[in-house]
């Protein structure tokens, strides 16, 4: 859990935990804690943790986190002074990010809606997911600008939910009753927090802890089978792709135009529906980790990826500041 | 740059601490100011009590006052006010001519005419005593001979 929800937590469940780790980094904070709780039994310091989320944004907030409805106060302190009085939303954040890659590498509003169709496919399979009709690139392109140039539909939703993911030693998971997943390298990077200070508006954090992770899972690119992007907004689909190495700069909006990503494509992306069409609710990154892990145990269901052995999950926290990048396998390293 | 005062200042208010206070105050009185480290050269916004590149100490510099966009939004959807009662709106990020980035509104210009690359210059809204905001408005006439700096569709 992130911020001081694991002292909480432990206190309600009565755990007498030996590691404990609070990392808030937006929505990515799941995969960062990946990489530490991994360290912390490596090094012997703990033999099992539990990494948890749980929000009832949805009913608590209502649809407002993206457009301005997390901010309360008049006065405003720290670095956020110098964007506060500008009325900028978390939409129009990405959507900057969105703006700029456009008018670097001319990517098109259609090739990041079919970023949403694709992922609605595998949200029609999810009989959890929230929006489960199927979706064309005209139906997003004819949604309601939100901040230009983002539609509605290249907008995640906003939901309930929660999630875990146990991680132990290799030896104790061999007892257990399901098929184990491996962690097999994870890495996290931060290039900014505030958005007006992205170095790059068109590359992220991706592009360091992406190969970090590769090369301490021995791996590269073409060995993933199934990607578990943080799909907050198409765009974030988009940079992460690039950035983790799967075509190169630029060349996104092409890649996804190709159909990749679809069902039956060679890189089946986000199989639950993703924060586009299954659940968002509002720090997706946990997610991310279990329908990795489902897809790696052959148990995704009518989303199965054939054969699917290695698996990679990116969360994006922020603003495409913090990004968290977790390797996952079905064999032993 | 120009300064206006605003009537009443309904916006997030900065609350300036040691670092970020000559910024505002600055603006109040017209001027555009950012930091450069005294060591290393190094240029940066926000102020901070210390360089990023090389942790030595900031002075302040004083801008043109003149920028281009270098990337932008329009927002059209907010929930809070006073903002849901400007839709729409342009945010972007003007890169100043002198090489750092700040965050702003851009005004004065018709949403739809706003693009990456146009040239904008400042002014400043005075929200409270000694915090003027600087605001963006397409540069009309260019300083080299009255070429006009503005791009539009």
């Amino acid at each position: 859990m992130a911020g001081d929800d694991p002292v909480r937590m432990a206190e309600y469940l009565g755990i007498d935990h030996r590691f404990i780790d609070g990392t808030m980094v937006g929505g990515s904070s799941f995969e960062f804690h990946v990489q530490h709780a991994a360290a912390a039994i490596r090094e012997g310091l703990c033999d099992t943790v539990l990494i948890s989320y749980g929000s009832d944004y949805l009913s608590r907030m209502g649809r407002t986190l993206g457009t301005g409805g997390f901010r309360r106060s008049h006065h405003v302190d720290g670095p956020d002074q110098f964007d506060a009085p500008f009325g900028n939303s978390l939409v129009g954040a990405y959507a900057m990010v969105a703006q700029r890659h456009m008018h670097a590498f001319g990517t098109r509003p259609e090739q990041l809606a079919e970023i949403a169709v694709g992922v609605r496919e595998f949200a029609a399979l999810n009989p959890d997911a929230m929006y489960r009709d199927p979706l064309t690139v005209d139906d997003v392109l004819a949604s309601r600008m939100i901040a230009d140039p983002l539609h509605k539909l290249d907008c995640c939703v906003i939901s309930d939910g929660g999630g875990a993911v146990v991680l132990t030693t290799a030896e104790r998971a061999r007892d257990l009753d399901v098929p184990p997943v491996y962690v097999l390298g994870a890495a996290g990077a931060q290039t900014h927090w505030g958005i007006s200070q992205m170095p790059d508006f068109t590359r992220s954090a991706a592009a360091r802890c992406g190969p970090e992770a590769f090369a301490r899972a021995g791996l590269r690119p073409d060995d993933v089978d199934t990607l578990q992007l943080y799909d907050s907004f198409t765009i974030t689909v988009l940079v992460l792709l690039e950035d983790l190495g799967f075509c190169d700069k630029g060349q996104g909006g092409a890649f996804v135009a190709d159909g990749h990503l679809r069902r039956g494509g060679r890189l089946p992306l986000n199989t639950d529906g993703g924060g586009l069409s299954a659940c968002h609710p509002g720090m997706r990154g946990i997610f991310l980790l279990i329908e990795a892990v489902r897809q790696l145990r052959g148990r995704a269901g009518a989303a199965q990826v054939p054969d699917a052995r290695v698996a990679l999950a990116c969360g994006s926290g922020g603003w495409l500041s913090a990004i968290g990048t977790v390797l996952l396998g079905r064999e032993h390293p | 740059m120009e300064v206006e005062h605003a009537e009443h200042w309904q916006r997030p208010l900065p609350a300036p601490d040691a670092a970020a206070a000559p910024f505002w105050q600055a603006a109040a009185r017209g001027e555009l100011i950012f930091q450069q480290c005294r060591r290393c050269g190094h240029r940066q916004h926000y102020p901070r009590a210390l360089c990023t590149a090389c942790g030595g100490d900031p002075a302040w510099q004083t801008a043109s006052g003149r920028g281009r966009i270098h990337t932008f939004t329009v927002i059209r959807q907010y929930g809070g006010k006073p903002f849901r009662d400007e839709l729409p709106y342009v945010v972007a990020i003007v890169e100043l001519d002198e090489g750092v980035r700040m965050m702003g509104n851009v005004t004065g210009c018709d949403v739809a005419q706003v693009q990456i690359g146009m040239a904008v210059e400042a002014y400043a809204i005075v929200a409270a005593e000694g915090v003027g905001v600087p605001f963006w408005r397409p540069a009309a006439i260019a300083a080299d001979g009255g070429r006009r700096a503005t791009q539009t569709r």
